[in-house]
């Protein structure tokens, strides 16, 4: 008993001390996002000895259009994550329950459309884009996105499938359940952490993505990634004010991340039950 | 009953109708500097002074801003009604017809009272085609303290070889002070800016008269053996990385003595909020090696109009005011004199209140005056530009040698093998552009 | 279960079967496959932007001249470098974390979201607080640190541009492998593992002959969607070196070339070998570790 608990101690120091480092250059980027820029560069570093301030967010809170920009990235990453959910669940069902001899080469087929470098396609997607009318549009983001990220969800749940096994599936349509009730009732419960870390991997990279939801949009579809740009690399100190962007664009996809791990934990305690 | 509803929707209708109709919404897209930044917070006043037009900006750092903008305007995005662009710019895009000329911005925008060398940057065949919102040269920038303390005295017209010296006896990595500053991270716009002014004034040129590339002349090796030499024994660790921003980030510290960089710096330099060496910080003119061009460049950023917009009464309004005296007088008001945008205008010059808070006014306006981008060489020279060459082909090229220029600052490459290689690779470049036929 | 149960159950699952997969082809093949075809075209033509008159055939000559390019072999050099190093570290990294976190500790939930955070940051941005809060070896942290035990401060960006460049990108993908293997560690039998404890079996044994052969197939994935993102890194290149045969990939030769140098034909030659490039690297790949994917 007692070695167990101090079995557990050092694991938990040991996954601590990992974690934090990990961590650390986000922390650092946190801690800095307090600081005023000459602060922010000044050596030997401050760590929390300083005129903590809250200038940096204020200053980017009022010169950008943050809730503007929040509310486009919530639209366009979690849009462009639930279409790609829609079409990957179906896809990887099919894949992984009735293979045919093409479903390896499509898996890759898949993923290969994704090798070409977003800037070696940029102008002949602009120019589509401005033909169409969807320059500056969340819908075109969200297609775009949702088609660059559909290869990766397919991929995931693809392999998160297998591990389910196929008889509960058989078993569920010996019983008559539909198509529908089997993907939706049967196969997505017992799936859940696998389908929520997939959601949870498509909407960051969604969150993130800084080509095109940079280059397609100028004012009314402008998401986080076009807020920071806005305070990246201007003539002068600015580190501190990045920092704080940095931040004010990371804590609501780091407060879906926290939503999406109960979720997590939930489909876990679940499987563990079956 | 449905004569009700018409009526109520003809009401509505005209309620609107009229503001919907006259209302011209104007997207400006803009460089996220601090002067810019500012314009827009204060651009409400204008808005209020002109109820028919609306504002929309576009703020995003360089790269990406001129990304954006050129391929909207190469391409016909038609997305932007004003747009920033620089001094490079200003003169390949009016020679394709992308911009609409800007010689009619009315008496109030004063075009007579723009310093003579920025005019000049943003005119093709003396029609002017873009608004100068802020402009800047180079200048040296010192540590008065210590320089005192090592009984040295900054000339009045120094030479690269006076800095040299000064450089030799200040650097002091012990203490974390390093003899000089300069830029080292690759990029057309970074260190090749710094590198191609000093090139110039050692009295080298890029290309001859035939575009064939000149790396290979004594004047090259000497400035580069010059530049790459002070980096690597007086400069700061990590050189090679460094560009403007790094720079000063190093200098506000007080870990350089010596740093030649443009005039923008001096303003962030002076105040104390952003600079360690607020009250130890002098400017001197920039570096002449008595050859016929001192290492002045000129950089401007401005205002202009592509030609496929359709709202160009209303950008022009907007143009001559933010590039006019009335946005510097509104500037000075409401935010202080170091808020109006520097190097445009000469009554800024002649203001006492200007002067009596800038410091560094009398320096900006002489070195913005010593610019030649027209002939940045004593030699001729088939292109237009100091700190860098007015021809499509310069992103391309300066990106590539500012990268082996970069690679000799950090010690991998040889001067001469850097040399060599920027050599070919501009005959490579403007080759296959087709210079040579 | 005999034949004919197996026969009807294939008839069944083949109709919904390619059924459900046509939405996502359709979507796939209406996104990638009009932009190639335009690619291609461009790629075969003299088309810059900056040059409105320009335009017409030139064959294979954008390929020629990217070929010629000093640049292109150390590219190729440099894309696979970088996606060494970044596998190598945000793999092993990743294992460790996921290992870590997947044993008794307290407070899994603090610590997950730590490990994931880094996902989060932009990468251009990570890129430029990376290099100016803590690489700067005069400023920076890391240069604080070494100063602590007496030691020198690295000139990262100047030693070893590409390294630097790779720490920065591995700890950006860290999470990504950390997540994707807790989340398949935690799947795995906990019984099965428990009985072997019982019976006395090392933690290597565990991990050598249980959990990694359990792992293989989301190391797998990881390998290859990393692969993916990581053959598309510029941005990282652009704000801390520029570039440079020391630091330039293929993704930042096609950025350079469409972005600096507005030359589109140029620019989609080089994108469509970077196709080709990867499409080779992931027949590599899947020989190597996409064996568990057969299975």
């Amino acid at each position: 008993m007692r070695t167990r608990r101090r079995h557990r101690a050092i694991a938990t120091m040991f996954a601590w001390a990992a974690s934090l480092t990990i961590a650390f250059p986000l922390l650092w980027t946190l801690l800095t996002s307090f600081k005023t820029e000459l602060e922010a560069v000044s050596f030997p570093p401050r760590f929390l000895s300083f005129d903590w301030t809250l200038a940096n967010y204020r200053g980017i809170l009022a010169e950008g259009d943050y809730l503007h920009s929040l509310v486009n990235s919530v639209i366009v990453a979690g849009g462009s994550s639930a279409l790609v959910l829609a079409l990957a669940i179906p896809a990887a069902w099919s894949m992984a329950f009735a293979p045919t001899h093409r479903t390896r080469g499509i898996l890759l087929w898949m993923l290969s459309t994704k090798m070409l470098p977003p800037v070696g396609v940029f102008i002949p997607i602009f120019l589509f884009y401005r033909d169409w009318g969807l320059l500056d549009s969340r819908t075109g983001l969200v297609l775009l996105l949702a088609a660059a990220n559909l290869p990766i969800a397919v991929w995931m749940l693809f392999s998160n499938f297998r591990e389910v096994p196929g008889e509960i599936l058989e078993a569920s349509r010996m019983d008559g359940a539909s198509l529908w009730q089997e993907l939706v009732s049967v196969l997505a419960p017992l799936a859940l952490p696998g389908i929520a870390s997939t959601f949870f991997l498509v909407f960051t990279l969604a969150w993130n993505e800084s080509f095109w939801t940079l280059n397609l949009v100028t004012t009314e579809a402008t998401p986080l990634t076009a807020f920071i740009a806005a305070f990246s690399s201007p003539q002068g100190l600015f580190w501190a004010r990045l920092s704080a962007a940095s931040i004010l664009s990371i804590v609501p996809v780091l407060l879906i991340g926290w939503l999406c791990q109960r979720q997590l934990v939930r489909g876990l305690t679940f499987g563990a039950v079956k | 009953m449905r004569a009700g509803w018409a009526l109520l929707a003809v009401i509505a209708l005209s309620g609107c109708a009229p503001d919907e109709g006259a209302r011209t919404t104007l997207t400006i897209a803009t460089v996220n500097n601090g002067d810019m930044v500012r314009l827009k917070g204060l651009a409400a006043g204008f808005e209020a002074g002109h109820p028919r037009i609306k504002l929309k900006w576009v703020v995003l750092e360089e790269n990406i801003l001129r990304q954006k903008v050129t391929t909207d305007v190469a391409i016909r995005g038609s997305q932007y009604d004003v747009v920033m662009i620089g001094a490079y710019e200003v003169p390949i895009w009016a020679k394709r017809n992308w911009l609409k000329s800007l010689d009619d911005l009315g008496p109030d925008y004063r075009a007579d009272d723009l310093i003579a060398p920025v005019r000049a940057a943003v005119s093709y065949r003396g029609v002017q085609y873009a608004a100068p919102f802020n402009a800047e040269g180079t200048m040296i920038m010192y540590r008065t303290d210590l320089f005192r303390r090592a009984g040295l005295t900054m000339p009045a017209r120094p030479s690269w070889e006076d800095l040299a010296r000064a450089a030799e006896a200040l650097n002091d990595p012990d203490s974390g002070v390093y003899g000089i500053c300069l830029r080292g991270k690759a990029g057309w716009g970074e260190n090749m800016a710094s590198i191609l002014t000093v090139a110039h004034s050692y009295g080298a040129r890029l290309v001859d008269d035939k575009w064939r590339p000149q790396f290979d002349s004594p004047e090259w090796r000497k400035a580069i053996d010059m530049y790459v030499g002070l980096l690597r024994q007086w400069g700061p660790p990590g050189a090679a990385a460094n560009g403007f921003n790094e720079n000063l980030a190093l200098f506000s510290q007080g870990r350089c003595a010596i740093w030649f960089d443009s005039t923008v710096a001096a303003p962030f330099l002076s105040d104390p909020e952003t600079s360690k060496v607020a009250d130890r910080v002098g400017f001197a003119p920039a570096p002449d090696q008595g050859l016929g061009r001192s290492a002045n460049w000129l950089w401007t950023w401005a205002f202009a109009i592509p030609a496929s917009s359709k709202k160009v009464p209303a950008a022009k309004e907007f143009i001559s005011w933010a590039a006019g005296p009335g946005y510097a007088a509104v500037a000075a008001r409401r935010a202080g004199w170091l808020a109006v945008p520097p190097g445009t205008r000469l009554s800024l010059y002649q203001s006492p209140a200007y002067r009596r808070a800038a410091p560094f006014a009398d320096v900006t306006l002489q070195s913005i005056n010593a610019a030649n981008p027209g002939k940045p060489s004593r030699l001729h020279v088939p292109y237009i530009g100091v700190q860098y060459a007015a021809i499509p082909e310069w992103q391309g090229i300066g990106t590539e040698i500012g990268q082996q220029f970069s690679a000799a600052i950090a010690g991998r490459v040889s001067t001469g093998d850097a040399l060599a290689e920027a050599q070919a690779a501009t005959r490579r470049q403007l080759t296959d552009a087709g210079y040579y036929q | 279960m005999t034949a004919g149960v197996a026969i009807r159950q294939r008839s069944y699952l083949q109709g919904p079967g390619r059924l459900l997969l046509a939405p996502a082809i359709l979507l796939l093949l209406a996104a990638s496959i009009a932009p190639l075809l335009v690619t291609i075209k461009f790629s075969l033509s003299d088309y810059r932007l900056l040059f409105p008159d320009s335009s017409g055939f030139v064959g294979l000559s954008n390929y020629a001249r990217l070929v010629a390019s000093p640049d292109f072999v150390p590219a190729l050099v440099n894309t696979l470098m970088l996606i060494a190093v970044v596998l190598a570290a945000s793999i092993a990294g990743g294992l460790g974390l996921a290992l870590l976190l997947d044993g008794p500790v307290i407070g899994r939930g603090g610590l997950r979201l730590l490990v994931i955070s880094p996902f989060f940051v932009m990468p251009p941005v990570s890129a430029l607080l990376w290099k100016n809060l803590l690489m700067q070896p005069v400023s920076g942290f890391f240069a604080w640190l070494a100063a602590l035990f007496g030691l020198p401060a690295y000139d990262w960006f100047s030693h070893a541009p590409l390294l630097s460049i790779a720490l920065i990108v591995a700890w950006q993908w860290l999470p990504f492998a950390a997540l994707i293997l807790l989340t398949s560690l935690q799947s795995f039998d906990r019984e099965l593992r428990e009985a072997a404890q019982l019976d006395g079996a090392s933690a290597a044994a565990i991990l050598r002959h249980l959990l990694l052969p359990h792992l293989a197939r989301p190391i797998a994935i990881v390998v290859m969607i990393e692969t993916i993102f990581l053959i598309g890194v510029f941005a990282e290149i652009l704000v801390t070196t520029g570039g440079g045969t020391a630091s330039t990939d293929l993704a930042f030769l096609v950025y350079s070339q469409a972005m600096l140098q507005y030359d589109i034909g140029a620019a989609s030659a080089a994108g469509l070998v970077a196709v080709v490039f990867a499409n080779i690297l992931a027949i590599f790949l899947i020989r190597a570790v996409g064996r568990s994917l057969e299975a």
